[in-house]
Formats: C-alpha cells, structure tokens, sequence
C-alpha cells in the first residue's frame, strides 16, 4: 500500500514538475523573443517551413471537412426544413471550433512533430551542447523563432482551411444537392460576425503557441541517447492534442 | 588556467568522479586518458559548464564557473573552443556557414571580415574547397576538421577535445593529431585531450593524466607520466599498449 501511495505521489510530484519545467521553458523563450536583436530571418525561416509543410495537409483536412458538414448539414437541416441554414452552419462551425481544432491537429501531425524529432537530434548529437559551448544561447535561436512562428503561421492555416472548408460545404450543397446558391450565401452573410472569425483566430494562435512551445520543449529536452528522438516526437505530438482539446473548451466558455 | 577542485559527479546514484582534482596548465596540450566509462568527457564537460558538479569547484583563471549566472558563465565560454566526439556540426547549415556562425552570432564583424577568417581558418585545416558542402555530404574525418575549424575561428584561448580521433582509420587519426599539434604551436591555445588514442596521442602531448575510479591517478609531464611507477596506470598503458600492437 505504502509503495502504491509513493508511486502515485512520486508520479504526481514528476507531473507537476514537469508543468513547472514546460512554463518556465515557455517564459525564457517568450523573453528571448522579445530581447533584441530579433531573429526575423529565423523567424520567416520558421514561418515558411510550418506554412508551406502544412498547408497541403490543411487544405486537403479543410476540403473535405467541409464537404462533409455540407452532406451531413443539408439532410439533418432538410428534416426540420431548414435546409437554407447550410451556409450559416457550415462557416459557424468551421469559424469557431472545426478550423481552428482540425487545422491544429495537422499542424501537431506534420511540423510540430517534425520540430519536435529536429530539435531532439540536436539534443542527441549534442548541437545544442554546441551552442552552450559557443557562448550562443540555443532557446533565443533554435525555440524561440518557431515560438513566434507557430503563433503566426497557425491562424494563416486556419484561414485557409476555413475558406476551402466553406468551399468544399458550398460544392456539395449548391453543386451536388438542391439547395440554391443564394440561399447558401445569405444565410453565412447574415449569421456570421466578426467576432466569429476573431475569436476563431484567437484560438489558433493559442493553438499555435501550444504547439510550437510543447514540441520545442519536448524536443530540446530529449534524452540524449538512440530512443530519445521517437520518444520525444510522440510524447510532444500526444501532449499537444490533449492541449489544443483541453484548452479549446476553457477557451470556448471564456469567449461564448 | 582551469583548476578541477574536489569535484563529485553522479548519474542515477552512480558516482562517477569522486572527489577528482586536477590543474590544467596554460599552454601546450594536456592529455586525459583512463578507461571507458571511467569519467574522462565528464570531466571535460564540467570545465566549460556543460555539466555541472554535484560538489566541488572548478576555477577558470580563477574564476568558479560552477555557481555563475547565464550571461558571466558565456563571457567564461568565449575564452573556450570545444571539438564534439560527433564534430556536433549544425546539420541545416554549410560547413562554411558552421564555422562562421558563432562569429555572426557573437561579434560585430562585417560579412567581409567574416569571410576572410572562415576561409583562413577552412584553409588552415584542408577544407578550403569544402565550405559550400552541408555536414551529411562529407565524411567522419572532413566533420572533425570543420568542428576544429569551428573550435579555432573565434580565437580561443583553450580548446577542448573530446575523442578527436574516435571513429576514424589510424591514418586520419594521425592527421588530425598532427593538425591539433601543428595548430596549438602556431596559435599558441591550451588544449585539452579526451582521448583513447593511445600510445598514439601521446606524441602531441605535453602532459597526461589519467582517470581511474573517479579520481586523477597520475598525472606529470609525459615523458615522466610514461615512466610512472603507479600500478593502475601501468597495468593501463601495458593493457592499451598490448592493444595497439
């Protein structure tokens, strides 16, 4: 009993511990973003590897996603007679919660874990050691420009994604279905504000925080031995989903 | 001047320097040797801070880098070249551009001034054609001559080497030891050695000492170091000797 009881407190104690060492980890990063000189080469660097790597997944997730709210949309709305609320419910959904969700989790799948996997064969082959050893600090040039980057570059994303999401509901309800194209288009005109696009970028910037923060810090903490880069990239990629979901809901009752 | 002052060092409860002490002295090459697993890039990392002691000091021109903050602790390390086991070349960059990164992160030089020293230096160690190449294009021997390169552009006062000849043929693990000698007498550096290159190494060597059991069991110049009478390091040189033959 005593030996379960210390088990249990010894694994919560490394779980906090752990929480501790991730934001102390992001609050050092953030800081060396913010000290000048800025990285802006590092940065756009950054910015073009997670857009450009990510952004066939997003589109391909985006489209057909989209396709499938179309089709799903259009016979649940057509039971109540409701079928000119495709266009509303679509962008709603996309705006708010599918594009900023969905588009994270394909960011997470195709750079951040590949961030992760980099920054932990640096760890292994002992590039970032380099770095201490130059004098040159390795969270202001290797975490800090893909911190800055992920928190750009993920709202971008999510914009595509929601415009071929919205594209790909319209081909299935205007082009396949009955439902007319003016009907798709004033009901999105009338139903959606502002705020619901803000407030959708807002979450995939957080996403892009947490994302580009737990893989850096998954990946520059990785064990330094053969394991430690498939280690490093997995736990970075599962924490990274728990989050954005997790975080999704305590964003989504701040801002309703 | 480094000074290794009583230092302790463990891993998962197993201890591996036990209270070691040891003087670097300025100038020349002083060579650490002792068995596998016996502490020696353990030791050679807690000079610069890559791994921090559990208890003791470790004085660089008298100053303790055991306690220091981030930014005192690289003012120490700019006085420091270090030669990785692997090289630890930055992957996404050109050798040139490897060699050139800690004068573009560290110092004010223009890109000309840059160019110049990369080159001297690049040229300096055989790889002045070689710059344009990524560190994945070039072999195990080309990656340590770049690391050294990397180590020598900032003009250190100290360079450290960790297994400069691991992985190499007995050829090339002689070119890169007659690079190091050649370059300590022209650039005048204090190196420090990990090496298993015995009784190879020996022949750049100014001073030796030798790790066993978590502390320094000898160590002298290395003409006396050779003709040492202690047991550990006779059975050693006698085991390594019987080795190479």
């Amino acid at each position: 009993m005593t030996t379960v009881l210390a088990n249990i407190g010894g694994r919560t104690l490394g779980i906090v511990a752990g929480m501790g060492a991730g934001v102390v980890f992001l609050g050092s990063a953030l800081a060396w973003a913010l000290r000048p000189p800025a990285k802006i080469r590092l940065i756009i660097q950054q910015i073009r590897a997670i857009g450009v790597d990510s952004l066939l997944v997003v589109l391909l997730a985006g489209l057909f996603t989209g396709m499938v709210l179309g089709l799903q949309g259009y016979y649940s709305l057509r039971k109540f007679n409701a079928e000119s609320f495709l266009g509303a419910v679509v962008a709603l959904s996309l705006l708010r919660e599918l594009g900023p969700v969905l588009s994270a989790f394909m960011v997470t799948g195709r750079t951040g874990s590949a961030m992760a996997a980099e920054l932990a064969s640096m760890r292994v082959t002992e590039q970032i050691d380099a770095m201490h050893a130059m004098a040159i600090n390795p969270v202001k040039y290797l975490v800090s420009p893909r911190i800055v980057a992920g928190v750009i570059a993920m709202p971008l994303l999510t914009c595509m994604f929601n415009v071929i999401g919205i594209y790909g509901a319209y081909v299935v309800g205007v082009g396949l279905l009955d439902l007319g194209s003016g009907s798709y288009v004033s009901g999105m005109e009338q139903s959606v504000q502002l705020r619901d696009v803000v407030e959708g970028l807002i979450k995939s910037a957080t996403f892009g925080l947490i994302i580009s923060s737990v893989c850096c810090y998954k990946g520059f903490h990785a064990l330094p031995m053969a394991t430690g880069v498939g280690k490093a990239t997995t736990e970075a990629v599962v924490l990274s989903f728990v989050l954005i979901l997790v975080s999704d809901y305590f964003l989504t009752s701040v801002m309703l | 001047m480094i000074e290794v002052i009583d230092v302790h060092k463990n891993f998962d409860h197993q201890e591996v320097l036990k209270g070691t002490n040891l003087t670097v002295e300025d100038g020349g090459i002083t060579t650490i040797i002792g068995g596998s697993g016996s502490g020696k890039t353990v030791l050679l990392k807690t000079m610069i801070a890559l791994l921090l002691p559990d208890s003791g000091q470790v004085l660089v021109d008298g100053t303790d880098i055991t306690g220091l903050g981030q930014k005192p602790l690289n003012e120490i390390r700019e006085k420091f070249g270090f030669l990785f086991q692997g090289a630890a070349l930055l992957d996404s960059m050109t050798i040139f551009d490897n060699v050139a990164f800690p004068l573009r992160e560290r110092t004010r030089l223009g890109e000309e001034a840059i160019n110049g020293k990369v080159l001297e230096r690049l040229d300096q160690v055989g790889l002045k054609d070689m710059g344009y190449k990524y560190p994945a294009e070039v072999s195990g021997g080309m990656k340590k001559r770049a690391g050294f390169a990397r180590a020598l552009v900032t003009d250190p006062e100290i360079v450290l080497f960790d297994e400069p000849t691991t992985g190499l043929d007995p050829l090339l693990g002689k070119s890169i030891h007659r690079l190091i000698a050649d370059m300590q007498r022209r650039l005048g550096f204090t190196g420090v050695i990990v090496s298993h290159d015995i009784p190879e190494v020996f022949t750049i060597s100014h001073r030796v000492a030798m790790l066993a059991d978590g502390v320094i069991a000898d160590h002298g110049p290395t003409e006396e170091f050779l003709e040492s009478p202690n047991p550990a390091v006779r059975q050693f040189l006698k085991g390594e000797s019987s080795d190479v033959a």
